[in-house]
């Protein structure tokens, strides 16, 4: 059994403990906003945070994740998750959607490390995250959107 | 709110209105079936009690739009609020839901707004004109006095007023009106503008549901172990181990491999890689992508079928120099977010499926025939796809098919979800063809182009497929467009393409053709220009003849809005290509900085002409996606088969995609048209990759003659 608290909930799941994080979400329960892509950590669609950082799910087993709290898109709450949510949906970022959860985390957890970032900051913080419909011009675009509506 | 719905059930709570089975005309529908039967009848609407207005859309939404852009046209001839818009997709129905340029339902070829445009048009003004009968019915006043305006019916002379929802009952007894007159373009109110798409806040908070997110009870999740080699067959599996895994139900060899069935995701894939499984080679692919160009290259040599011709190719010796290229494009996968999926579920001899299809219809003829059931006893409910590009689109329905062949080797009723990893995908064919392009262009001494001749060589997409009918016995044009039918005047010409084959099935892939021929013309023709001492922009609008005006206007828009003064400006150099694909004009302007030797684009122009813009928001994100997806392939992206014809890469890693880094500035001007509307999925990608060429060839004289950027193919 392996036991850890996902969006407020405590879950205890008896399955093999080297089940990805990812796998345990979506089918055991059946949080879907976090989607697979790669597998190997490379694209990011998987994104969620573990004790508040974000996490790429696909390689981080259950085992590993024993006593954590995870979040994922359905669970984010707070000031800089509303920003970010706001300015994708004014600028209308998604295209095929499948990656924007992933993105949404991502930029989440910039805007709540660096309240006003820079265009290198953006491409730091946002380079394990692909999206293969390119909506990157609209994706910076929104991030740097929501930080000024932080600002206040 | 704007919000859309992915389940009918979601429609049938808002209440049961005005559902409107309208027969309507085919507009100007151009294909063949338009001559032969005057009406089809098509289910796009429906109005609910609470005045929800739900349009059925016939296209598969994969990013594209058709949602939104379907949707506005109702309500633009419905005189609906945009707030009262939803969208849900159609299910699989080749009578109901045809593309019109098709004859079948089908996503593809960027005719999404295009087919419909009237039709969706006739839609909603014929749901405005029931409305509007049963006010004049109810009210007790002439139909001509009723005005409809952002969801209101209302009457001035009695101040009467209504919403649609309150009459959607009433109107559904109306008699249809067979040709209902729609709006002069002067009077549009939606089109036009700007506006987010209808499915945007739901992609934004991870509730929009997607084939991989359907769960049903008791479903297994299946995954298949295909051979290592195109073409091969299963000699024998050894599944004890596999079966050992805890979660895994059953293993079972269907035609294109070995089926692994489990209570979830993990299990499959673990049970899988414990599969000891030993392959038949004897009809598969073992030869390397180098020894199949070694083979394209005589193949070129050898000239292929002429498909255009024009003039005397005897131009060529009076030419005072002659130039020669020979190109090479590797294979392409597509690569969806989503990696390929499908859900199917047999209960007491029928069949249901969940699926992101871009061609419905095809999709269930063929699992209602691996099933042996008839195809009225199975349903398609088309979601929502995860990027697509052309992958979804099957000319083999590979992707139904093996869904319905997990079904039938599981040997009973239940629910099965056909899960490919991206390795699965990366390796699994379905690819842009890999391409050769032989090509030389003579000029006389006072740079005037005297012949022109390119030799395409690559294998077809539509020929050995149930689609090869839709060449009616000629040449497989998506195997070459973009080679021929240019506007430029460039003397005697001949355009030669020679079909190759192999095992490896291919697909066409976001603009097909003109991936590899828009790359070859027009870096070959910039090198051309350049021999003929011209500038790369104006060169090109003196090569077009005076009625090529549409041409001409994107050329001088992005001439305008990138402020061309030439091919080199402080240290960074410029390209131009310009491309029509599928009916739209697209020029592009890319300026490229040399870092370390290797390109980086730090901004793009891009001047498109696409006819009435019905949504221009959706048009520039359309041509900012499509620069970006055809930048990560010029500068990184190919699929080799190594010696014994194994695919060489497997994941993001070895085929990696564009990052947020490397993605340019993109500046989008839409020129102001009243032609009917082409579409805007594919066109902005064409362009990207010769801009791209030219403009690093105007920086550092390397001229790249095979893609990608990254390195030598193979």
């Amino acid at each position: 059994m392996t036991k850890f608290i996902v969006n407020g909930r405590e879950v205890d799941l008896d399955i093999d403990p080297d089940t990805p994080l990812l796998w345990a979400l979506r089918d055991e329960l059946r949080l879907t906003g976090t989607k697979f892509g790669c597998g190997i950590a490379q694209c990011g669609a998987c994104t969620v945070m573990l004790d508040g950082m974000p996490r790429r799910s696909c390689v981080t087993p259950i085992s590993m994740v024993e006593g954590s709290e995870v979040t994922t898109i359905e669970g984010m709450e707070g000031p800089e998750i509303a920003a970010v949510q706001s300015a994708w949906e004014a600028i209308d970022v998604p295209q095929c959607g499948w990656c924007q959860s992933g993105q949404i985390m991502s930029a989440t957890a910039l805007l709540q490390q660096v309240a006003s970032p820079s265009d290198e900051d953006i491409n730091n913080a946002m380079a394990g995250n692909v999206c293969r419909c390119a909506t990157y011009v609209r994706i910076r675009q929104a991030i740097h959107d929501a930080a000024k509506t932080l600002e206040g | 709110m704007t919000a859309f719905q992915t389940s009918r059930r979601g429609f049938l709570a808002a209440g049961a209105g005005l559902m409107l089975s309208l027969t309507l005309p085919l507009g100007r529908a151009r294909a063949q079936t338009a001559a032969t039967g005057p009406f089809v009848p098509n289910a796009f609407i429906r109005i609910g009690t609470d005045d929800t207005v739900t349009v059925m859309i016939k296209h598969l939404e994969m990013g594209q739009g058709p949602y939104t852009g379907l949707a506005t046209l109702v309500a633009e001839e419905l005189d609906a609020d945009w707030a009262q818009m939803r969208a849900e997709g159609a299910p699989a129905d080749n009578g109901l839901y045809a593309n019109l340029f098709f004859g079948m339902q089908g996503t593809g070829g960027s005719t999404a707004i295009a087919n419909s445009f009237m039709q969706m048009r006739k839609a909603g003004a014929a749901a405005r004109a029931m409305l509007v009968a049963a006010a004049a019915q109810e009210w007790g006043v002439p139909a001509a006095e009723i005005t409809v305006s952002a969801g209101q019916i209302s009457h001035a002379g009695s101040g009467k007023s209504s919403g649609f929802g309150a009459l959607s009952e009433a109107a559904a007894s109306q008699p249809l009106p067979e040709d209902p007159p729609v709006k002069d373009a002067k009077d549009f109110v939606l089109i036009g503008t700007d506006r987010p798409k209808l499915d945007t806040v739901a992609k934004s908070n991870g509730t929009a549901i997607f084939t991989m997110d359907v769960y049903r009870d008791g479903m297994l999740t299946v995954v298949v172990a295909h051979p290592p080699r195109f073409g091969a067959t299963v000699t024998s599996v050894d599944d004890a181990e596999a079966l050992a895994v805890p979660g895994v139900e059953m293993v079972r060899q269907i035609p294109s491999g070995v089926a692994v069935y489990a209570r979830n995701t993990y299990a499959a894939l673990k049970g899988r890689d414990a599969l000891v499984v030993e392959w038949d080679d004897s009809a598969a692919e073992r030869r390397s992508s180098d020894e199949l160009f070694a083979e394209y290259v005589t193949a070129a040599e050898e000239g292929g079928v002429t498909v255009e011709e024009d003039g005397d190719l005897a131009a060529f010796d009076g030419a005072a120099q002659v130039l020669e290229a020979e190109y090479r494009f590797p294979f392409l996968a597509h690569a969806p977010m989503e990696p390929l999926d499908a859900v199917i579920e047999l209960a007491d001899g029928k069949a249901e499926m969940w699926f992101g299809s871009q061609f419905p219809g095809f999709d269930r003829s063929t699992a209602a025939a691996v099933l042996g059931v008839p195809e009225e006893d199975l349903t398609i409910n088309v979601l929502l796809a995860g990027g697509s590009f052309g992958r979804r689109a099957q000319g083999s329905a590979h992707i139904a098919a093996e869904a319905a062949e997990i079904a039938k080797a599981a040997g009973r009723d239940g629910t099965f979800k056909l899960v490919w990893t991206r390795e699965d995908d990366l390796k699994g064919g379905y690819y842009r063809p890999m391409t050769l392009h032989r090509l030389r262009a003579g000029l006389d001494a006072e740079g005037n182009i005297l012949g022109w001749e390119n030799v395409v060589v690559n294998q077809s997409i539509l020929m050995g497929t149930p689609m090869e009918g839709m060449l009616q016995g000629g040449p497989d044009a998506t195997s070459f467009e973009g080679s021929s039918g240019l506007p430029y005047v460039l003397g005697a010409k001949r355009i030669g393409w020679a079909r190759m084959e192999s095992p490896v099935p291919v697909l066409w892939w976001r603009s097909v053709g003109h991936t590899h021929t828009a790359y070859a013309v027009e870096t070959f023709l910039d090198e051309v220009l350049q021999a003929a001492g011209k500038d790369p922009l104006q060169g090109r609008l003196d090569l077009l003849p005076p009625e090529a005006t549409r041409e001409r206007g994107v050329l001088e828009k992005v001439k305008e809005i990138s402020g061309w003064t030439g091919p080199q400006r402080d240290g960074r150099g410029y390209g131009v290509a310009y491309v029509k694909s599928f009916g739209t004009y697209v020029a592009e302007v890319v300026e490229v900085e040399d870092r370390g030797g290797v390109p980086h684009v730090s901004r793009v122009w891009c001047a498109v002409d696409c006819g009435i813009a019905v949504n221009p928001n959706v048009i520039r994100a359309q041509m900012e996606g499509g620069i970006g997806y055809a930048l990560g392939t010029a500068l990184h992206d190919r699929i080799t088969l190594g010696a014994g014809g194994e695919v060489e890469q497997s994941n993001f890693h070895d085929y990696p995609m564009l990052r947020i880094g490397e993605m340019p500035a993109v500046e989008v001007a839409i020129i102001a048209s009243s032609a009917d509307p082409s579409g805007v999925g594919e066109p902005g990608v064409p362009p990207l990759a010769p801009a791209l060429g030219n403009a690093w060839r105007a920086l550092t004289g390397n001229k790249q003659y095979q893609l990608p950027f990254s390195g030598a193919i193979a």
